[in-house]
Formats: structure tokens, C-alpha cells, sequence
């Protein structure tokens, strides 16, 4: 008896939908890091830990009551802000981008708290003037937004501060930005491309290049998106089977368990492996989205519709670039990618979404 | 109040979220619904081309070179062989600093600064991801030392070759010629014949002699292997394999030993012999001295050794008996002979009374005969036997260019025989017509009276005059001469017999056949220019001396040999076939500066019709007395 009561606790802010899908979505991650990485065991391992990691951060950020979480999102945003500042200055360069900051024990990429940080700090910020929202509010979101994404853009980061961009578009959007606002802007943003294009650097300039021809460098920079859409293409319908993947085996492929990671699916599952993933990724989606709609209080419904629309915006943007419809900008596979700090930042969202899903019954108690 | 409109707002509120989200939904979906389509059209629409892709991708075609046939004379003795043994090869492209990769390279193996000279030859004629050899033949201490050190050069490779080598060196060279790196040109050439494929493996081809004519027969069916790569080139493993066909080894009509000795009778002299068999055409012999060692242009010669051959004065590289066009002096005088006898200007009983020169009616010119007194009283006979010139003088005045062309044509003279080698010159039977041609001036007779001699504008080559020889030999029936006997397939025991092929018949008159045919073995009598040549020898064989001037002598001088340089002395020819009665062999000598055609040319095909006719072998050579010649033609 007493053991099922702590067990009813331990499950209670669970949501068992979402956790069954993200379970199926995360083996998938593990077996095909296993055939993308050669068969490496230690990968797999590495994952395993990641995912356990990100999962206990999931039942943390679940059981938190949601005024936590809105208390967080002040200095959450602040110190984000403090931190991408120093990595402006301090930060370390990898190839060719400022992203990391080193803080003595270890190297961290600030970047990474902004994907949550930022659209708490914008739900935050609308919850709080809910009575009377102006004009002048959104305006002010849209700098909350802008301040950080252009930080990380200049790092270069272009893949995050799209995202981080996207996530706080979903923001304004639920906030119910006006549409004429929305219009407006989307003539700016279309009016200055010209502008845009000049600010960017070469590699990025490139890879848009890519978009529409990468065969014009077929060695060079469109070598990983010809490869990647050779993989995908090759694969036919039914896939060439799994760990018979040749493009993956054989090294043509880049950055095989990271981003790339849906290549080497496609091509050992085909035509009907993607259409399971894409089940998989639209039920998680559609699970958010009745989250969202049954979401309580203004702050949840933003937040937790800007979590979902990120996912999908993840993992279409990391599909699309891979299957050669989009620019290569480095985003991974969302719960696919190998990687601790991706697969942290997105349970911790699912925690979130967890969270606004139980705490409302237990507020309407 | 306040309470209601904040209720009011809140249902408004939500019921313009739930639409937003519903729209955002929307959005979901299509763009989930354009990724599918995207893979549907990558995944089934287009499969079948990225599945080609993907397998050219992993798929590499890997030559395999056959081995190239072998040579052989007719009796077996192999004159082009191939071993095998290991290179040191360089690819450029993979090479960060090649300076210091090479200085490194040579603290471990030999690399002389030649081998240095000659990579960079190479270099310049290939392509930079193509692997070239710096050091070939390494000895096995060398490959050890390199095996050890080998993770420190990256783009250098040891690789096992089968290696082309000459035995024979400079004896045989210009006949069976040697192979070379396959240079751009080549590359167009095979490409233009569509046989690049089978050479994607191969880094030699023929270049002359032999090797170049019969490429197609030496160099086989290359193999290949399907081999599994990665993305970094890698070999992963073997899918399936196509072995090559080595070429087909060449049987040629030459026999070496009788090369051999021809070779060392010529001693220092330069010049050529060609010997054939008059019955069917088949070349027995085929000299030109000096030769020039084939081996040294495997792998591209080395700057120096090109230097020295290119530049000596001796020529060792330009292949005489093929392309050596000389004057043919009094070896013509036996055609002519026939010619006056098929045009009825002369009968066997015509006699002419020779002063020692020969004048045109109406002209004071004095056209001299080799013997300042004359040869008295002279018929068709004894103008072979003692080489009269003034009877030719006057014969091919009577004769006109006209008849001695078209005769002389039917020998052969004038054009290529159809040896098979590639780069036979035709000499030159000169006519009105081309005079005509080349100097924009009439024919005159004085020009027929000096082409009587073979003194004229004649010209011909060593291989011409031996099948012209052989074509009398042979009674006028013509076979076209050729150097390929039988061709051995590699796989199979089968062999190809190549048929002698009948160039034409002449129809010659057998009496004067057999009255030009004594004369020539009169000469090699006592009495006849080549009497010494001749002396005790036990078969009957036909000859005939000549001459050909090498510089012109102004009337009244006289040609005294010791007082001219070695270079500008007279070239000596000797004709030949035996036994007379029943001809084997025919051949033809040319010794340039050699002075007269009795005293070198005629012993050198001496010695070797007495090894072809009694396997007889001459001692080893002594030193040519110099002096030695008293006999003129």
C-alpha cells in the first residue's frame, strides 16, 4: 500500500500520453545512435546517461508548482543575458564562433538556457500586464526577444537564434499580437533581407547559397547536404534495412549521430520510417497542443504553446534541412540527436508542459 | 462591474487563443504534410536515382593491368620479358611538401639526383593524383626500412609492378623498340579509338618497334576488381572480380643469334643489315647500329642519358635500317641489268667498249668510270662482275628515267615495303614528274645518266635494298616483308600462324634471271668486286658491292679515301643472297663511312651467311684494319 502510494506520487504530475511517446521517440534516438555510430556501444551508453539526465530534470521541473517557475523567469533571463554578454567578450572560439564560456570547472553555452529562458521571460512579462495590453507591451516583448537572439547571432549561432527567435515569435503570436503588427513586420523583415544578407558571414552566406544549389559546390560546402539527400533518397520506401545504411557506414555521411542523425534513419528505414517519425513527432505535437488548450492561466498557455511550437519547429527544421528543403543551420534531430544539453533543454520543456498539465487540477481543486 | 468586463475579456480572450492555436496547428500540419511530400518524392519518386548515386558513391572500379605478352625470336629466345619487383611511388596530391618529403625519402632509400631528374620529368607529364614511381627495383632491405617509417609519409606508397625489360639491351633495340608512361597524347589517341577503358589501368604503352606496332596484341585485357570504398577512398572490401587477360605473346620471324652476330661484325662501324628469307618474307635479321639500351626508357629516360644519345653524332637512336635513306650506288646496277634486258636495250651478247668514261653526245662532260682506264671491252656480265660504270652510263641514257622508274617500282624502290613497324620511309626513285615537283625543273639526261649508278637522286633504305634483293632472289615473286611470325594466345595454347602475304609477282624472264643471277655470284668469285668476301666459302652465293657518296667530287678530281675525314668517306653496301641456287637468306648491309662495299660491307654478310648457312660463329671480333681494301667497285 505504502509502496503504491509513493509510487502514485512519483507518477502524479506525469503526463502518461506524453511520456509514452517521448519514450518511443527516445528508443528510436538510442537505436539508431547505435547503427550511426558504428555500432559503439559507449555512444549508446552516453545517450542513455543523457536521457536519464534530462529525464530527472523532466520529474523535477513537473513537480514544480508553477509560481516557481514564473518566480524563475527574471533571473533566469537576467543572468542568460549576463552570461551571453561575457561570452561576447570572454567567450572561447570554436570554429570560428564565440559560443562557450569557460567558468573554470567547466565550459558552458549560455545559448542553451535562452532557449527556455527567453520565452519564460516573454510569458512572464505578458501574464504580468494581462489586464491591459498595449501596443507597448509587445513592443517591449519584442525587444526581450530581439536583445538575446541578436547576441547569439552575432556569435555566430545562426541555427539557436532562429529558434530562440521562432520560440519568441510563438510568444507574441499566442499573445494575440495584432495582425496588422504581424503584417508590418513581415514586410521589415522582407524589405531589409538585402540588409540581412550583408550583416552575414560567409559560411552562413553559403549555406543559404546551398539551399539553392549545393551542387554548385559538390565538394565543398554542398558535399554534406548532397550526401545527406543521397542517404534519404536511397533509401527508398522500406529503407535498406537497419545498420545496412551504405551512405552511413561508409563515411559519407557528416556528423552522423548529431545532426545529421535523420539521414542515416531515413536511409535504413525509408519512405515508411519517416512517416512513423513524422506519427510520433505530430502526436507529441498534438499532446501539447491539448495541453495548451487546456492550459489555466494565461502564463501557461503562452508558455506552454511556445514549447510545443518549438519542438516542431525543431525537428522540422533539422528534417528539412536534411532532406535538403532547408538551409543547413546546425539544429539536431529533436529526442533523436545525440547530445545531453539539447536533450536536457527539450524534457525540460516537456517537464513544463507536464507541469501546467497536473498543477491546473490540482489549482481547480 | 469590474469583475464582469475582466470575465468578458478572459472568455474573449481564450476564444482568440484557441483560434491562433488552431491556426498555428494548421501551420503544423502543412508543413509536416510538405516534409512528406518531400520524402515521398526523394524516397519513391526519385529512389532509383539516388540508389544510383549512393552505389556509385560506395562503388569503386579498380583496374586490374594484365601482363603484357611477351616477345620472342623464332627459336623461343625471349626478347621482351617482364619481372616483377617493388617501386616507391609519390602521389602528388596527397603530398603536403614534396621537397622535403623526397630529402626525407632519401635518408631511408637510395635516390640519386637522376632519379630525382626523372621524377620531375614524370611529374610534368602526368597527372598530380596519378601515383609515380621515384624509385623503382628496391631491394628488399629498402622496402623493410620503408615499411617501418612508412606512417611518417603520407601519399608515398610501395607497390609491387610487373617491370618490362630488353635482355638484350642495345642488340635488339630498334627492332622490338620499348614501351613508356602513357603520355597525354597517347591518351587522346586511345580515347579517339575508344580503348581508353582498357588502359585505365595500365601506365605503359608501345612506343616503338615491336611494342608499338603490336600493342594491341601485347598489351591484354585489363581485369577489374569491384571494390567497396568509403567516403575517404578507402578500400573496404572486394565485391566482385573480372581477372585481366595478359596480352598474347608475339613470335617474331628474327632470329636472335643471327642478330647477335650481325651486330658484332658491324664492330664500331655504323649502319644497318636487314636479312630476309626471299621465299615468304620473313625478316631474320634486322640491325641498325648503334642501338640504344630500351630499358633506359621504361620509366622515362634521365636527362643526361637522353642528353648523350640524342646528341651523338652516331645517332643511336634514329633506326637506319628502317629510316637511313642512302644513295644505293652500284647495288642497283644487277636491277638495271634486268631493266635493259625487259626493254630489249641490251642483249646477254652486247658488248660496249669502255674508255674509262662515258660522254652524251654533244657534250665534252665526262662521266668517270670507277677504274680510270676502263674495263676494255664489256658486256652484261662482266658489268656486274667488275661493277662497269660507264655501261650503266650509257644504258640508262637509252633506257630513260620513264622505264627505270616503273621498273625500279616493281622492286619496291621509291616506297615502303609494308614492313610492319611503324615509320618506314619510302627513299626516293626519282622521276620527271617529281623533279618537277620538288625542284620546279625539267628531267634532263645528264640526271638519268648519274641514276644509273645509283649516284643520283635515288635514295633507299637498308630494308628496301634486302627486299629488293630478296625479290630477285626469289625470282620476282615479291612477299611483303614482316617481323611477326605467330602470335600465342596467353590463356590457350592456341596459336596464330600469320600468313606470308604475296605482294606481287613480277614475271621476270628466267634466262635473264639466271644471267644477272650468275653475274652476282661472280662477283663473290675471283674476278668480282667481292672476291675476298667470297673466298672459301662452300656454298654459292650472289652479291653485289656499292657505293654511295656520301660527298660529291668535282670533275678531275680523284677520291682518295685516307686523305678524307672518317665521316665524309664513301658508305659501303653489300647486297646478298645464298645459297645461289636455292636462296634462304637475302640481305642487305649497309656500313656508313665504311669506305668500299667489298672491304666491310661484303664480310659482315659474309659472317653471317656463314652462321645462317653452317651455323658457323665467328671468333671474337678483332680490330678492323683500317688500311685493308685495295679492291674498288
Amino acid at each position: 500500500m505504502i509502496k503504491r502510494h509513493l509510487w502514485q506520487r512519483f507518477v502524479a504530475h506525469l503526463d502518461p500520453v506524453l511520456l509514452t511517446l517521448l519514450g518511443l521517440l527516445l528508443l528510436v534516438s538510442l537505436v539508431v545512435i547505435y547503427s550511426a555510430s558504428g555500432g559503439n556501444w559507449f555512444r549508446v551508453w552516453a545517450q542513455v546517461t543523457n536521457i536519464l539526465v534530462a529525464c530527472t530534470a523532466l520529474w523535477i521541473v513537473a513537480n514544480m508548482p508553477l509560481h516557481y517557475l514564473m518566480r524563475a523567469a527574471v533571473p533566469a533571463y537576467l543572468l542568460g543575458m549576463v552570461l551571453l554578454i561575457a561570452v561576447a567578450f570572454f567567450g572561447e572560439i570554436t570554429n570560428g564562433a564565440r559560443r562557450w564560456l569557460n567558468i573554470g570547472v567547466t565550459t558552458i553555452q549560455p545559448s542553451e538556457l535562452m532557449r527556455i529562458a527567453v520565452p519564460l521571460m516573454m510569458a512572464w512579462y505578458f501574464e504580468k500586464h494581462e489586464a491591459m495590453l498595449t501596443l507597448k507591451n509587445y513592443f517591449v516583448a519584442t525587444l526581450l526577444l530581439l536583445l538575446p537572439v541578436a547576441l547569439i547571432a552575432r556569435q555566430p549561432d545562426l541555427g539557436t537564434a532562429i529558434l530562440i527567435a521562432a520560440s519568441g515569435f510563438y510568444v507574441l503570436f499566442l499573445a494575440g499580437i495584432s495582425w496588422r503588427v504581424i503584417l508590418t513586420f513581415v514586410v521589415i523583415i522582407t524589405a531589409s533581407m538585402p540588409l540581412a544578407w550583408s550583416t552575414l558571414h560567409d559560411y552562413q552566406r553559403h549555406r543559404i547559397m546551398m539551399l539553392f544549389d549545393p551542387a554548385q559546390d559538390a565538394l565543398g560546402r554542398g558535399y554534406h547536404t548532397i550526401q545527406a539527400i543521397i542517404a534519404v533518397g536511397s533509401g527508398g520506401i522500406f529503407g535498406k534495412g537497419y545498420l545496412n545504411g551504405t551512405q552511413a557506414h561508409l563515411d559519407f555521411l557528416p556528423e552522423r549521430t548529431t545532426d545529421f542523425i535523420f539521414a542515416v534513419y531515413s536511409e535504413e528505414f525509408g519512405l515508411l520510417g519517416n512517416f512513423v517519425l513524422l506519427s510520433l513527432y505530430l502526436f507529441v505535437i498534438a499532446r501539447g497542443f491539448v495541453i495548451t488548450a487546456n492550459a489555466s492561466t494565461y502564463f501557461t498557455r503562452l508558455m506552454a504553446g511556445s514549447i510545443t511550437l518549438t519542438f516542431f519547429t525543431y525537428a522540422f527544421v533539422n528534417m528539412g534541412m536534411v532532406s535538403g528543403i532547408l538551409p543547413v543551420v546546425g539544429v539536431p534531430l529533436p529526442l533523436i540527436s545525440y547530445g545531453g544539453t539539447s536533450m536536457v533543454t527539450l524534457l525540460l520543456g516537456f517537464g513544463m508542459l507536464m507541469s501546467i498539465h497536473t498543477h491546473k487540477k490540482l489549482v481547480q481543486t | 462591474m469590474k469583475r464582469h468586463i475582466e470575465f468578458k475579456d478572459t472568455q474573449l480572450e481564450i476564444h482568440n487563443f484557441r483560434l491562433r492555436l488552431a491556426l498555428s496547428l494548421g501551420f503544423v500540419l502543412l508543413l509536416l504534410l510538405l516534409l512528406l511530400a518531400r520524402f515521398v518524392y526523394l524516397q519513391a519518386v526519385q529512389q532509383s536515382h539516388y540508389q544510383t548515386l549512393a552505389e556509385n558513391n560506395r562503388i569503386s572500379i579498380v583496374p586490374i593491368a594484365p601482363s603484357r605478352g611477351l616477345i620472342l625470336d623464332r627459336n623461343g629466345v625471349v626478347l621482351a620479358h617482364n619481372y616483377s619487383a617493388y617501386t616507391l611511388e609519390i602521389t602528388l596530391s596527397k603530398v603536403v611538401d614534396l621537397k622535403t618529403t623526397i630529402d626525407e625519402l632519401a635518408k631511408l632509400i637510395d635516390i640519386q639526383p637522376g632519379d630525382r631528374k626523372r621524377f620531375k620529368r614524370l611529374l610534368a607529364d602526368n597527372r598530380k593524383f596519378e601515383s609515380l614511381p621515384i624509385r623503382n627495383r628496391l631491394t628488399d632491405d629498402e622496402v623493410a626500412r620503408f615499411s617501418t617509417q612508412r606512417y611518417r609519409f603520407p601519399g608515398v606508397e610501395i607497390k609491387a609492378r610487373l617491370f618490362r625489360e630488353y635482355p638484350y639491351h642495345e642488340q635488339i633495340s630498334h627492332l622490338v623498340g620499348y614501351i613508356g608512361r602513357i603520355n597525354e597524347s597517347e591518351i587522346a589517341q586511345l580515347e579517339e579509338n575508344e580503348i581508353a577503358a582498357n588502359y585505365r589501368g595500365s601506365d605503359y604503352i608501345g612506343k616503338t618497334g615491336i611494342e608499338q606496332k603490336y600493342e594491341g596484341e601485347l598489351h591484354g585485357k585489363t581485369g577489374f576488381q569491384q571494390m567497396e570504398v568509403d567516403a575517404g577512398g578507402r578500400e573496404v572490401r572486394v565485391l566482385s572480380r573480372t581477372p585481366p587477360v595478359s596480352g598474347n605473346n608475339l613470335v617474331l620471324t628474327i632470329d636472335a643469334k643471327l642478330q647477335g652476330i650481325a651486330e658484332q661484325a658491324f664492330g664500331n662501324y655504323r649502319g644497318a643489315l636487314v636479312a630476309i628469307d626471299p621465299s615468304n618474307g620473313e625478316v631474320l635479321a634486322f640491325v641498325s647500329k648503334p642501338g640504344y639500351d630500351p630499358n633506359l626508357f621504361i620509366d622515362g629516360i634521365d636527362e643526361q642519358s637522353w642528353n648523350e644519345l640524342n646528341n651523338s653524332p652516331d645517332v643511336p637512336l634514329n633506326n637506319r635500317a628502317l629510316r637511313g635513306q642512302y644513295s644505293p650506288g652500284s647495288t642497283i646496277k644487277p636491277f638495271m641489268a634486268l631493266a635493259g634486258l625487259y626493254y630489249n636495250k641490251r642483249t646477254p651478247g652486247h658488248t660496249i667498249s669502255d674508255p674509262g668514261y662515258f660522254s652524251l653526245p654533244g657534250s665534252r662532260h665526262r662521266y668517270r668510270d670507277w677504274k680510270k682506264d676502263g674495263h676494255g671491252s664489256v658486256d652484261l656480265f662482266k658489268s656486274i662482275v667488275v661493277s662497269c660504270d660507264t655501261y650503266y652510263y650509257g644504258l640508262a641514257t637509252e633506257l630513260g628515267i620513264d622505264n627505270i622508274y616503273s621498273f625500279f617500282s616493281e622492286f619496291g624502290f621509291g616506297k615502303q615495303t609494308g614492313i610492319d613497324m611503324e615509320g618506314e620511309v619510302t627513299g626516293l626513285m626519282p622521276s620527271q614528274e617529281w623533279k618537277q615537283k620538288r625542284y620546279k625543273q625539267k628531267w634532263y639526261v645528264g640526271d638519268t645518266v648519274s641514276v644509273g649508278i645509283g649516284q643520283g637522286y635515288n635514295l633507299v633504305t637498308p630494308l628496301q635494298l634486302a627486299y629488293a634483293t630478296a625479290v630477285l632472289a626469289n625470282d620476282g615473286v615479291a612477299y611483303r616483308p614482316h617481323l611477326l611470325k605467330e602470335v600465342q594466345s596467353s590463356r590457350t595454347s592456341e596459336k596464330r600462324t600469320l600468313g606470308t602475304n604475296l605482294a606481287s609477282n613480277l614475271n621476270l624472264n628466267s634466262e635473264h634471271l639466271a644471267l644477272v643471277k650468275s653475274a652476282m655470284v661472280a662477283v663473290t668469285q675471283p674476278g668480282g668486286t667481292a672476291a675476298k668476301a667470297g673466298a672459301g666459302a662452300p656454298y654459292s652465293f650472289a652479291g653485289k658491292t656499292g657505293t654511295a657518296q656520301v660527298i660529291g667530287i668535282k670533275q678531275g678530281e680523284k677520291y682518295i679515301e685516307s686523305k678524307i675525314q672518317e665521316r665524309h668517306r664513301d658508305h659501303a653496301w653489300f647486297m646478298t643472297f645464298a645459297p645461289s641456287e636455292q636462296p634462304k637468306i637475302a640481305l642487305a648491309v649497309l656500313v656508313e663511312n665504311g669506305g668500299h662495299g667489298s672491304s666491310t660491307a661484303a664480310p659482315i654478310a659474309r659472317k653471317v651467311l656463314d652462321y645462317f648457312l653452317l651455323g658457323k660463329v665467328p671468333p671474337p671480333l678483332l680490330p678492323v684494319d683500317e688500311a685493308e681494301g685495295v679492291e674498288h667497285d
